[in-house]
């Protein structure tokens, strides 16, 4: 397809040099559109079985392309016509690539939570890329040397400063059992929040150093960007670790009800699809979202049965140890069982059903990732549209980039982690159980000192008269 | 806050806009001369603006000493205040007017982003003390630590809330004037509440931990002015045509020494040195702890002057606003406040509160999720087991 047109020509070599996606803005069309038309991406909610010319009018996501692309691309249409064979190659690449994914995420859910935490870096330095790289603009670029490893110095500070906090706890469990190493350890926790300014303050003074004169809106644009790329990255997968040492289920069930949500709604629309929803995304219907609210609810109330039954998956890590777990799970996953009515378990083979109660949960998780979840795609739609990018990036063949894939599970990650936070973690405190836990992870000098504080607050609250 | 130059322009009588501005911004006025011609030993009507600027900056001081007269409650209203202000100088910077009128509500979602992060920040930082200060009563007591313990939630849910309304009110043409407000807007609130919290967590440590810091960058910022009026000649950087080594030296010098004195003379006082452990305003009694019993206070001021030098920096290209005269608007005035402030917490935290990162997480997990009876059943338990163990070993 690249070769209808004339590379070298003045207005591609001006537009490539515009800093436009690496691909040739009109083979990067023909690749999208090939993944675009195709009937079976998971997004299109509404998929009409289109003429090849109402394919052109219809795009997938936004209508960036810029006019000067549109207008010299009569021989597209051609390509475009011709293009219907491809639809079922791109089918077929974008399910070998789901394949694979989910494969690997099965793989890596086995091999445990420190193994989940590295695939989670790995997206996020992919994401992080991908963000960065969007909106740099190529000629402003070749006089600044040096300014793109500040924003990998932001993205390290920031990582350091993330999961030093989350992740806390578990690393000084790990190293407790060797001497030297926990007062190590133990110091740079302590001194974690002043190393991590430092480094931010580092980056803050060399960014001012090197603003160049005619060049200080794109600078601040581009500093600007980094930081709500960094926050947008970094919020999401700092919960999802906290989340997934809380145990994997409060990994997994999220992220699984995310995909359900997409399947769903995507069969819905098949079948079912009329109105059409919001005009960010043409292609989503009311009878697509309603359908698969539905149906992520009710299989959220199953999955979390499913998944509540395996105790790799619902203890808590306590450390940074890959072995296997056991632990008592709590009273969310201990199976209570209710009779069934008469009427039912007249002619069914089961007498009564067992529910964990951390089912009920799973209501409101569902019921989130079908109803709040959407927006995420629908920002990132939106954010496309606005600055006229077809997708994020192209690392997974079929699918754009990570982002693309990330949307939703962003908000619903973060969501997960507050929900967790808020109603499930601390629901059983007693004085009991808090004075075990006392004697439990603090040493004597420790102990001490918590009693000394805890006295001074008593004192102070009992004093009165406030 | 009064803020100096540490030089000010030549003023030919000709641009006088930029003889009034006061903060070196104007890459954008002042690029076009030499830089040789700006310093403001140069200067011949300099004695006229001194004044002006002199005279505001004592009507400020005075308000601010009256503040921390009354106490750290009014202080903290007075942060509140003055963040509303930016925010609202900051907001209306980058607003294009011919696209706002065709989005009617957007600017009140501005604010919904910004109740939200006060609601948040406020409530993480003064939860604490919320709670002492409603103890002696049931109803509230319950109603207040409730409150606390889903205020991750309910801060979030008015988060979510906003973003969905954002999304609903895409409008097709303006797609990325939304959201280039949208992360703007994030940027401001970022920028505003991150120092703000951190001035109002030091606020409660004790007055002195936020009283100091300010007061070293008005001085930096004075001396920095009067060194480079007089002897001022290299120029510094080239985002600050009228700074000057000389300025930035012997203002160095001068705050360090300074930094020495104050916290020698704000440590005696009680009221400034104690830790406010609710949200009452009448006077305090403490044992200030042994970092006040000393007569030195070396190394906090050395280091926090450091960095009051090190961050003049002065980039913006235009005044922010124009709230006070002769100074430009509040943000003008903060900008330097705003890093210090984040600093001398994170100083605070690390090198002067002696923690334990446990030890505070179980406290935490003790006050809001115990009630005050379970709390002293807790507190007893745990002397038993200590004094047992005192025993046994």
């Amino acid at each position: 397809m690249e070769k209808d047109l004339n590379q070298n020509s003045p207005r591609i070599r001006k537009l490539r040099d515009n800093g436009y996606p690496p691909n040739t803005p009109t083979s990067r069309m023909n690749n999208n559109n090939q993944r675009d038309n195709h009937p079976n991406s998971p997004r299109d909610y509404n998929h009409t079985p289109s003429s090849p010319t109402a394919r052109l009018r219809w795009r997938n996501r936004s209508n960036e392309i810029p006019t000067e692309v549109k207008r010299g691309n009569a021989s597209n249409v051609r390509n475009l016509l011709l293009g219907d064979k491809n639809k079922y190659r791109s089918m077929w690449i974008r399910t070998c690539s789901s394949l694979w994914m989910l494969g690997g995420v099965f793989f890596i859910i086995y091999m445990g939570h420190l193994y989940i935490w590295a695939m989670v870096v790995g997206i996020q330095i992919f994401m992080a890329k991908e963000l960065f790289f969007l909106l740099r603009r190529a000629h402003e670029e070749r006089r600044l040397p040096g300014f793109r490893l500040l924003n990998w110095h932001f993205f390290f500070t920031a990582m350091l400063f993330v999961y030093g906090r989350i992740l806390q706890q578990q690393l000084v469990n790990t190293v407790s059992s060797d001497r030297f190493i926990y007062k190590l350890v133990s110091g740079l926790i302590k001194y974690q929040m002043v190393i991590c300014y430092f480094l931010y303050i580092a980056g803050f003074m060399w960014f001012i150093l090197t603003l160049k004169k005619k060049m200080y809106k794109y600078q601040f644009g581009q500093y600007a960007w980094t930081h709500m790329i960094l926050i947008v990255v970094f919020t999401q997968s700092s919960f999802t670790v906290a989340n997934i040492f809380e145990g994997i289920f409060w990994f997994l069930l999220p992220a699984a009800l995310i995909a359900m949500n997409d399947v769903a709604a995507y069969f819905f629309g098949f079948y079912f699809g009329k109105t059409p929803l919001i005009k960010l995304s043409p292609k989503k219907t009311w009878e697509g979202f309603i359908g698969a609210s539905v149906a992520t609810t009710i299989s959220a109330f199953l999955f979390a049965n499913v998944l509540g039954q395996f105790q790799w998956l619902t203890c808590p890590r306590k450390d940074l140890s890959t072995g296997w777990l056991h632990c008592d799970p709590g009273p969310l996953f201990r199976p209570e069982y209710y009779p069934l009515p008469t009427w039912i378990a007249s002619f069914s083979p089961w007498k009564e059903i067992s529910i964990l109660p951390v089912q009920w949960h799973a209501f409101s998780l569902g019921l989130f990732a079908s109803v709040i979840a959407p927006f995420g795609g629908f920002f990132a739609s939106g954010f496309k549209r606005a600055f006229k990018i077809k997708d994020f990036g192209d690392s997974i063949p079929g699918h754009g980039g990570f982002t693309d894939r990330m949307d939703c599970q962003m908000v619903m990650a973060i969501f997960a982690y507050i929900y967790i936070q808020s109603f499930i973690v601390h629901q059983d405190y007693s004085v009991e159980m808090i004075l075990d836990h006392i004697s439990r992870s603090l040493g004597h000098e420790e102990q001490k000192m918590l009693y000394a504080k805890l006295g001074d607050i008593l004192r102070h609250k009992l004093q009165g008269g406030f | 806050m009064h803020k100096e130059n540490t030089g000010d322009a030549p003023s030919a009588p000709t641009p006088r806009v930029r003889h009034h501005r006061k903060r070196n911004t104007d890459v954008v006025a002042g690029a076009g001369k030499p830089n040789g011609s700006h310093l403001l030993v140069n200067d011949s009507s300099k004695y006229k603006s001194f004044l002006i600027r002199a005279y505001s900056t004592v009507w400020m001081i005075g308000g601010f000493a009256l503040i921390v007269y009354l106490g750290h409650l009014y202080i903290t209203a007075m942060v509140v205040v003055l963040q509303i202000f930016m925010a609202r100088e900051l907001f209306n910077l980058l607003r294009k007017t011919h696209e706002d009128k065709q989005l009617p509500g957007f600017r009140l979602l501005n604010w919904h982003f910004f109740f939200t992060a006060m609601l948040f920040v406020y409530g993480r930082i003064l939860s604490q003390r919320l709670v002492n200060t409603v103890t002696p009563d049931k109803v509230l007591y319950r109603l207040v630590t409730s409150l606390i313990k889903y205020h991750m939630a309910i801060c979030y849910s008015l988060y979510i809330s906003g973003f969905v309304w954002f999304i609903l009110t895409l409008k097709k043409k303006m797609y990325k004037y939304q959201f280039s407000q949208y992360a703007w807007t994030h940027m401001i609130l970022i920028v505003v509440f991150t120092q703000s919290s951190f001035t109002v967590a030091n606020i409660f440590e004790g007055i002195f931990w936020f009283l100091l810091p300010a007061s070293l960058i008005v001085i930096n910022d004075i001396f920095a002015y009067i060194c480079g009026f007089f002897f001022g000649r290299t120029p510094l950087i080239k985002l600050s045509p009228k700074k000057t080594w000389e300025g930035f030296i012997g203002a160095s010098i001068t705050t360090m020494i300074s930094a020495f004195l104050l916290a020698n003379i704000m440590g005696r006082f009680l009221w400034l040195t104690c830790p406010r452990e609710d949200l009452s305003t009448g006077w305090l009694q403490c044992d200030p702890g042994p970092l006040f019993k000393q007569e030195t206070h070396a190394l906090p001021g050395w280091i926090s002057n450091w960095f009051a030098s090190g961050f003049k920096r002065a980039f913006k290209v235009k005044d922010f606003g124009d709230s006070i005269p002769g100074h430009g608007g509040i943000t003008d005035r903060m900008d330097c406040q705003m890093v210090m402030a984040v600093f001398a917490y994170i100083y605070h935290q690390s090198f002067v509160v002696p923690q334990s990162l446990s030890v505070d997480k179980l406290l935490d997990q003790i006050i809001t999720n115990l009630t005050l009876e379970e709390q002293q059943a807790l507190f007893t338990k745990l002397g038993q087991v200590l004094q047992e163990k005192v025993i046994g070993s």
